[in-house]
């Protein structure tokens, strides 16, 4: 069974945004016995800035928009542990040697990120048309998992493959990866497309995401954070919550809200108006996180 | 004779129209389509079957590999380079339909789509 969050789960913080409390609000034994390794903490989600992309029309500041999330990014009074991109770091291209140049200049930008680490993830638009060759070069491994206080990383690759999907290899190594976990494990995945089908008509979905989430059900603790939609969508697989992220580049409309996906148009009298990024505080003695979103402004100011 | 003769007639008639019936099963049985997909569209972008029906769309690829999936269907395959592809349905709902690529092909893989009509 899925269902759209409530809304009422959502609160509302003047001047920021707003803030979700995703997870559960009981805590077991078995992760109060975990607990003494878990601390507190917070990571930043950024997403699709589609580095690269020209359009005036959709947003004139092409050049300046993940200037000017940095520099939101570096003004958090509490620090994030890490940011993560959560794919489409470049437009797509034909020319090998434009997404190079494309991977290299967005790696020259997010440098002045002050965060102490920075974590990466391709989207389609990064890695399909090579399957993923380049951004290796630039960025390492497509998938991988590491532990952060407490909690469990795991980050999916669903875009090297131009279908959108998975594939039975990476699927082989989740099912290898979740078996040394308990299932009160903290347990975070990042990927980009979304692993339930969120609307499949507009390449919205990962072919064989259902596979992974099935691999996931078991873990009491999972949420999962995407980009892809360039909008902000919290949806639950049962206990499993998705959080899709706004994009930095171009925002998207509603699903199915108009009858062909195309990006929505820069409105003068609100610009950036559905671009931003998203800060995580991890409260992980209790298995839950809290969803900060902060909109870009003309000065890069929060 | 002519009693014969007209039985023969009749029967030579009944068997041109019973030919002519299991003709008109025939053509009636399937419908074939051809498609040809080449970054970022479909040829031809518009299409049109009989409801009840059954389909084969017989899909090639001038370039890469693409999707072809039909909205709000579970009907969808890979197009392959170098081969024709087959896909087998039968329309069961009149109306207007898009069917799209689903496999990223690049900058205008979002623009690479085509209508599919099933009419009575």
């Amino acid at each position: 069974m899925t269902n759209e969050l409530d809304r009422r789960d959502f609160l509302k913080i003047a001047g920021v945004g707003v803030v979700y409390i995703s997870g559960l609000s009981t805590v077991s034994p078995a992760q109060a016995l975990q607990a003494h390794k878990a601390k507190d903490f917070c990571f930043v989600q950024l997403s699709d800035t589609h580095w690269g992309f020209e359009g005036a029309k959709i947003n004139p500041d092409f050049k300046g928009t993940l200037t000017k999330a940095i520099k939101e990014v570096n003004a958090l009074q509490v620090k994030p542990d890490f940011v993560v991109f959560t794919g489409d770091l470049t437009q797509t291209t034909d020319e090998t040697s434009v997404r190079k140049k494309r991977m290299q200049e967005f790696k020259e930008i997010v440098a002045e990120l002050s965060a102490p680490i920075v974590r990466y993830m391709p989207g389609e638009h990064d890695a399909a048309l090579d399957k993923g060759e380049t951004y290796k070069e630039f960025f390492g491994e497509t998938h991988y998992v590491f532990d952060h206080k407490g909690v469990h990383f795991i980050a999916i690759d669903n875009v090297s493959d131009p279908t959108g999907s998975i594939g039975e290899e990476q699927l082989e190594w989740l099912k290898g990866d979740l078996s040394k976990l308990s299932p009160e494990t903290n347990i975070v995945v990042f990927t980009h497309r979304p692993l339930f089908d969120l609307y499949p008509q507009w390449d919205w979905s990962t072919k064989d995401g259902a596979k992974a989430i099935d691999l996931l059900m078991p873990f009491k603790n999972v949420s999962v954070f995407y980009g892809h939609v360039h909008l902000e969508n919290h949806h639950m697989t049962e206990h499993i919550a998705h959080h899709s992220a706004k994009s930095l580049m171009l925002p998207m409309p509603e699903p199915g809200s108009v009858p062909k996906r195309q990006p929505i148009p820069w409105d003068t009298a609100q610009p950036y108006k559905g671009l931003g990024f998203r800060n995580v505080s991890a409260r992980t003695r209790r298995s839950m996180y809290d969803l900060a979103e902060y909109p870009i402004t003309e000065n890069g100011i929060i | 004779m002519k009693v014969g003769n007209k039985l023969l007639i009749s029967s030579g008639c009944l068997a041109v129209a019973l030919l002519a019936l299991i003709g008109q099963a025939s053509a009636a049985d399937s419908q074939i389509v051809k498609i040809s997909a080449k970054r970022f569209a479909f040829t031809p972008a518009e299409i049109t079957v009989k409801k009840g029906v059954p389909v084969t769309f017989e899909l090639t690829t001038q370039d890469r590999s693409h999707g072809f999936a039909i909205e709000g269907t579970k009907v969808r395959t890979t197009i392959e380079p170098g081969k024709t592809t087959e896909l087998k349905f039968t329309p069961t709902t009149s109306g207007s339909y898009n069917f799209y690529c689903d496999v990223f092909c690049g900058s205008g893989h979002d623009d690479m789509s085509g209508k599919l009509k099933v009419v009575d």
